[in-house]
């Protein structure tokens, strides 16, 4: 076993940095330190922001996004095309594509994609709640699909299209000049925009 | 000066056998000698792992930790088709933590996503002589086989096998559920049918560029070789469609067969038609046999042409530079007219070549660039120092 080298309460804190993502526990103890070391400057800031995030960050009810108003910032700024929705897979290809400067349209977020070997089926993701959002009397005219060129990601997309078909609307996905396999996340926003202006009929 | 794809120096840590090794080879051929179990073929199988999939023995990734150490890791500098490269791959156990085990890749420091993207650095092939039966054997060596043959030609194929196979298992599990989703279902057939098409194709198409190499000399203008000429054709319904139809029909035909197979797959519990049931076919051109049908010695001749002749081929289409080529206890088996054909031809292909063996005198003739190396437990010596 390895002797313990702090308190259990820096411990802690370096347990939870390491469940970060793109964080092991090295970087953790390194990100650990530098926190500690600037507690007034750093830490404190930090604990408050993580605080006030913790209260109140809150699942936007129309289109998933994560946001601390509800519904969200996107939903609600009436300078965006309502007749667009595009559609992702996590709420990171959102930010991606508005990083990117994309386009100016609503968006629906997923939570994932159809798997049937990890057990996610249609009604375990947003998709119930998409087709509503398409449904009668809705201004929607346009549906991008923006997921990622993954076997789960296709297929999801192709499951979608299939249930908007009777729905007076066009289905468009990304032209995504990315190999098989790639991911959204991984794509510059150079190609991100382009994908999406370059976007074809499903 | 020739531009070579070579391995100039090879460090493992906890590796099978090897708890530290660092293998200064320059760009020159390596041949390995030392009794069995000596851990020759495991520094082989580490310079495999410099290639895209699972190295020379396909072993789980576990399995080739050292006893007693959490991990392996396999880097190495090489002269690449892009200039000099650095290429790692690592692998640690899980620690229990929850934190799952990999494989991490990096290329010149950036770490990569999968082992796909070491393909478009290197292009590395071997003969073991686990490949002995290769032709008598279950069709998925072949395939596998040929598979790897594919990938020396186009780097994205490993991509291409590895998303039909996720869509296929995909498509197995929603068929074993009592009432699957028709629209999802349709929607993997769709994935299912345009990856399996471009798999086939892929193959079909690596294929006719070896014939232009390994068939008969009159037909591929090549210098006779010491090793027999022959006939190769991939055999699947999927194929058969591709070269019957344009490939946009091709997709939509497998698709609707797909379609159509539903329960019979389901009844199986697998999927029953696709490029993962196609079959090699190789044929004795001289005899006019199939080749599980030679003697042990030919059909091992017949191997080394192939992979000679794919060597060519990769040489050819890949700007000239001759993959890296894994002999593993090759030279023991041929007989010295053979084994002296084989050297030479090495020579011909001026790449950089790792043999092994555990008679050095079989490697006189090796050719002049080639370092003979003493292997014993884990430890490498040049020989005679
Ligand atoms: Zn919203």
């Amino acid at each position: 076993m390895s002797r313990r080298i702090t308190g259990p309460e820096i411990e802690r804190l370096i347990q939870l940095l390491a469940r970060l993502p793109g964080l092991g526990p090295r970087s953790a103890r390194r990100a650990a330190l530098h926190l500690v070391k600037n507690r007034e400057k750093l830490l404190g800031p930090l604990a408050a922001s993580l605080k006030e995030t913790e209260e109140k960050v809150l699942v936007c009810s129309s289109c998933g996004g994560i946001d601390t108003v509800d519904p969200c910032t996107i939903c609600t700024d009436d300078r965006r095309d309502a007749s667009i929705i595009c559609v992702v897979e996590e709420v990171g290809d959102l930010w991606a594509l508005e990083r990117a400067g994309a386009l100016n349209a609503l968006y629906h977020v997923l939570g994932g994609t159809l798997s049937a070997i990890e057990g996610v089926g249609p009604d375990d993701l947003n998709i119930p709640s998409l087709i509503s959002r398409c449904g009668p009397g809705s201004p929607v005219k346009e549906v991008i699909i923006a997921v990622n060129a993954t076997v789960e990601g296709q297929a999801t997309a192709h499951y979608i299209t299939d249930r908007l078909k009777d729905f007076d609307l066009t289905v468009s996905r990304l032209a995504h000049g990315v190999p098989v396999g790639g991911e959204l996340d991984y794509l510059d926003e150079g190609t991100l925009s382009a994908a999406m202006r370059q976007r074809r009929p499903f | 000066m020739t531009a070579t794809l070579a391995v100039n120096r090879i460090t493992l840590t906890g590796f099978r056998n090897y708890a530290q090794l660092r293998l200064d080879t320059g760009a020159g051929s390596v041949v390995l000698t030392g009794p069995n179990g000596a851990g020759k073929t495991n520094l082989l199988e580490a310079v495999s792992l410099l290639a895209p999939g699972r190295g020379l023995r396909g072993a789980p990734f576990d399995e080739l930790v050292r006893q007693g150490d959490a991990g392996w890791a396999v880097a190495a500098e090489l002269e690449a088709a892009t200039g000099p490269v650095k290429l790692g791959t690592a692998y640690s156990l899980s620690d229990g933590t929850g934190e799952a085990a990999g494989r991490q890749v990096t290329v010149d420091g950036l770490a990569q996503k999968g082992s796909g993207s070491l393909g478009h650095h290197t292009r590395i092939l071997w003969l073991t002589p686990a490949m002995d039966r290769l032709f008598a054997g279950p069709a998925s060596d072949r395939r596998r086989f040929l598979d790897r043959l594919v990938l020396a030609f186009d780097p994205d194929h490993s991509t291409r096998v590895l998303g039909f196979e996720k869509a296929m298992r995909e498509r197995n599990r929603l068929l074993a559920e009592p009432h699957a989703d028709a629209s999802w279902l349709s929607g993997l057939e769709v994935e299912l049918a345009a990856r399996g098409v471009a798999v086939a194709a892929a193959r079909l198409a690596a294929i006719d560029t070896l014939r232009g190499y390994a068939g008969k000399p009159t037909e591929s203008g090549g210098k006779p070789s010491h090793f027999p000429w022959v006939m190769l054709t991939c055999e699947g319904e999927v194929e058969s469609l591709i070269l019957a139809m344009p490939a946009v029909q091709a997709e939509d035909q497998y698709r609707k067969m797909l379609h159509d197979s539903r329960r019979a797959d389901a009844g199986a519990g697998r999927t029953l038609i696709g490029p993962h049931r196609s079959d090699l076919s190789v044929t004795h051109g001289p005899k006019d046999m199939p080749a599980r049908l030679c003697s042990t010695g030919e059909q091992k001749a017949l191997l080394i042409g192939i992979v000679l002749a794919h060597a060519r081929a990769v040489k050819a289409g890949f700007g000239g530079l001759a993959p890296i080529l894994l002999l593993d206890e090759v030279a023991a088996h041929l007989d010295a007219g053979r084994r002296h054909g084989l050297y030479g031809e090495l020579e011909g292909l001026g790449g950089q070549v790792w043999m092994t063996g555990t008679d050095r005198s079989l490697f006189e003739g090796a050719g002049p660039g080639a370092t003979i190396y003493d292997v014993n437990h884990g430890a490498i010596a040049v020989h005679g120092s």
